[in-house]
């Protein structure tokens, strides 16, 4: 396939057969040279991927992100605006993860002061937050506060007492996307989401927390309430399984609607829907409950490791912001500009994180005026990054970003070359504790594994897609 | 056999055998070796599944899915199973294909299992059911 470069650290993938559109791809030179190479090494290519993906109907815009890597269907680090008429709604750029996202919060105290403590909190962290395979929450669910649930958000577990109603206006969408029909939600899915909401889970989720290392933009440090030395939480987490059963429950129906509607698609991954058809109004809604699943998950948890926080050092969880959540596999309606005309269109980003401009009503009203605080999370034991939204993305971009650092690494690859107790004795020499429900799975999650996450974010930064703003050290970690 | 195959970012399961049953069995056992040590699962209890599909790729997601269900909300696990899969046809050439499967295993007990990473659903990703040579694959990535 051929990539012309169009600026330095911008890239446009070249037109061919069936594509309907040419996609952006925000790169550096060694990460366009890995794609390329990838692409003639595996069959599941990120730039297959990205082509299969730029060859659905009605797309408004197609882009790539630095963290670009392979997924199914569609690459992890892309997003898609399609048209609300002509577009369709795809599987595979939400995925089964439905708004798997970064919640984060501010400590009150210092990194120093932490570490005086570090062990401890880190006991009571992996004691007080589910974690891991088959373990559930505290906060069991109906059937009948399932539809609540859904409905709700993170508001309806602010109303079951977790956390205060001010926290929600920190959360992307206030925590609640509304108009959703709880019956396109399977009664199998609440089911198996009845103990899940407040647990981690596993594979790549954690709870971390972090010193804030380095400001880079103090200006917008201090509108976020941050400082350098200070403390931070990042969760990193999604819906859980109601997210993994809906993905199950609409996969073979938007295979039927493939066939159905004539659909071409190059690839079964890329299953989807008219978004103007039963079928699609179905799926997004359902896409939207499982959203709203995934902001209560990470607002319990939230309010989880407040209280561990509480005990462990005395001072009122009140005493701790809330600092912002957001997602990175959504499917959302948004307005943005395409051909010099502003038009409403459906957002799918995958592994792909909204990061608004200045001065967007969506956007907490303390951050405005600098932009939405986008959360970059690291690798185990590798820095995470606070960015912010700018005004390029919203022109570049429709308002889209990185989510974190990209594999590189398969996960058979990391286990054959990396043990998990070499690995968390390493990580305890640099003065990190992590805490793991499964020492064999952490090889997986290592950062050899990852790409260098440095990189990336410079890439978005160097582009002007989003500006860094704070860089975070790991002092704790919790795995499931 | 079962045997787990490379990918990027997930991991691709696969099962093979002289009949289409044992591919699926085979595939199954792949999928559970993911998530837990499939030799410490004790085969105490047994749980019959049966499903309906109008393909034999989508009668395999479905089977896998059904065993991520039952994790989640019965959490039981399980680590052998008998499959029988039967065919009907139809008038236009529609096809029906049912699937019975007896699964074995027992209550997840965190003490006795180690868990190595949760398997979130079976996906249509490099999906395939398909005879060569006399063997039955049955295939796919699942997303962990």
């Amino acid at each position: 396939m051929k990539i012309r470069k169009i600026k330095k650290d911008i890239y446009s993938l070249e037109k061919e057969e069936r594509m309907n559109i040419s996609p952006k791809i925000f790169a550096n030179q060694e990460i366009i040279n890995t794609l390329k190479r990838d692409e003639l090494k595996n069959q599941n290519n990120s730039l297959n991927q990205l082509k299969n993906l730029s060859s659905l109907p009605g797309l408004k815009g197609v882009v790539a992100l630095a963290d670009i890597h392979p997924g199914y269907g569609a690459p992890i680090g892309s997003a898609t605006a399609s048209d609300l008429r002509e577009g369709v709604i795809t599987f595979a750029s939400t995925g089964f993860d439905i708004n798997c996202g970064i919640h984060s919060l501010v400590l009150p105290i210092t990194a120093k002061e932490l570490n005086k403590k570090k062990k401890e909190f880190a006991e009571s962290l992996f004691k007080d937050i589910p974690a891991g395979v088959g373990v559930g929450g505290k906060l069991r669910i109906d059937s009948t506060q399932m539809d609540e649930l859904l409905k709700g958000g993170a508001e309806y577990v602010v109303k079951r007492g977790y956390g205060k109603k001010k926290d929600l206006n920190f959360l992307e969408e206030k925590g609640r996307i509304k108009k959703i029909d709880v019956t396109s939600v399977s009664l199998k899915a609440k089911e198996r989401a009845r103990d899940q909401i407040g647990t981690l889970g596993s594979g790549n989720h954690y709870c971390e927390i972090q010193e804030i290392e380095k400001i880079y933009d103090l200006k917008s440090a201090k509108k976020f309430g941050l400082i350098q030395g200070g403390t931070f939480v990042s969760i990193h987490c999604g819906s859980r399984a109601i997210g993994h059963q809906i993905g199950s429950d609409y996969l073979p129906i938007l295979d039927s609607a493939v066939k159905k509607y004539g659909i071409n698609i190059n690839n079964r991954d890329l299953v989807c829907a008219p978004f103007n058809s039963e079928e699609g109004q179905k799926y997004f809604s359902a896409i939207k409950a499982g959203t709203n699943a995934a902001f209560a998950n990470r607002q319990v948890i939230g309010v989880l490791v407040k209280r561990s926080f509480e005990k462990v050092f005395g001072l009122s969880e009140s005493e701790v912001k809330t600092f912002y959540d957001v997602g990175h596999n959504t499917a959302k309606i948004e307005t943005h500009k395409f051909e010099g005309k502003k038009r409403k269109v459906l957002v799918q980003r995958k592994g792909s994180t909204r990061g608004f401009g200045p001065n967007n009503l969506a956007i907490p009203k303390n951050y405005r005026v600098v932009g939405q605080p986008v959360i970059v999370g690291g690798s185990m034991g590798t820095n995470s990054f606070i960015l912010r939204g700018t005004k390029e993305a919203m022109n570049e971009t429709f308002g889209s970003t990185i989510h974190g650092a990209g594999r590189s690494m398969s996960r058979s690859e990391a286990i054959s070359k990396i043990n998990g107790e070499d690995l968390l004795k390493k990580l305890f020499e640099k003065g990190i504790v992590i805490k793991a429900h499964s020492t064999k799975g952490l090889a997986e999650e290592a950062p050899l594994a990852y790409k260098n996450i440095i990189d990336v974010v410079n890439t978005m930064d160097l582009t002007n897609i989003s500006k860094k703003v704070a860089k975070l050290k790991p002092i704790i970690c919790i795995k499931g | 056999m079962f045997e787990t195959f490379e990918h990027k970012a997930d991991i691709g399961v696969r099962g093979k055998g002289n009949t289409l049953e044992s591919a699926f069995e085979e595939c199954a056992k792949a999928m559970i070796s993911v998530i837990i040590d499939i030799d410490s699962i004790e085969p105490r209890k047994s749980h019959v599944i049966k499903l309906k599909s109008s393909d034999e790729s989508n009668l395999l997601i479905s089977f896998l899915n059904e065993l991520l269900f039952l994790k989640d909300t019965k959490k039981m696990i399980y680590s052998k199973f008998r499959v029988k899969i039967e065919e009907s046809a139809f008038e236009n050439n529609l096809k029906e294909f049912t699937l019975k499967a007896t699964c074995f295993g027992e209550k997840i007990d965190l003490k006795k299992h180690d868990f190595l990473v949760d398997v979130k659903a079976a996906t249509y990703s490099q999906l395939r059911v398909v005879q060569e040579d006399k063997i039955f694959v049955a295939q796919c990535i699942v997303d962990v």
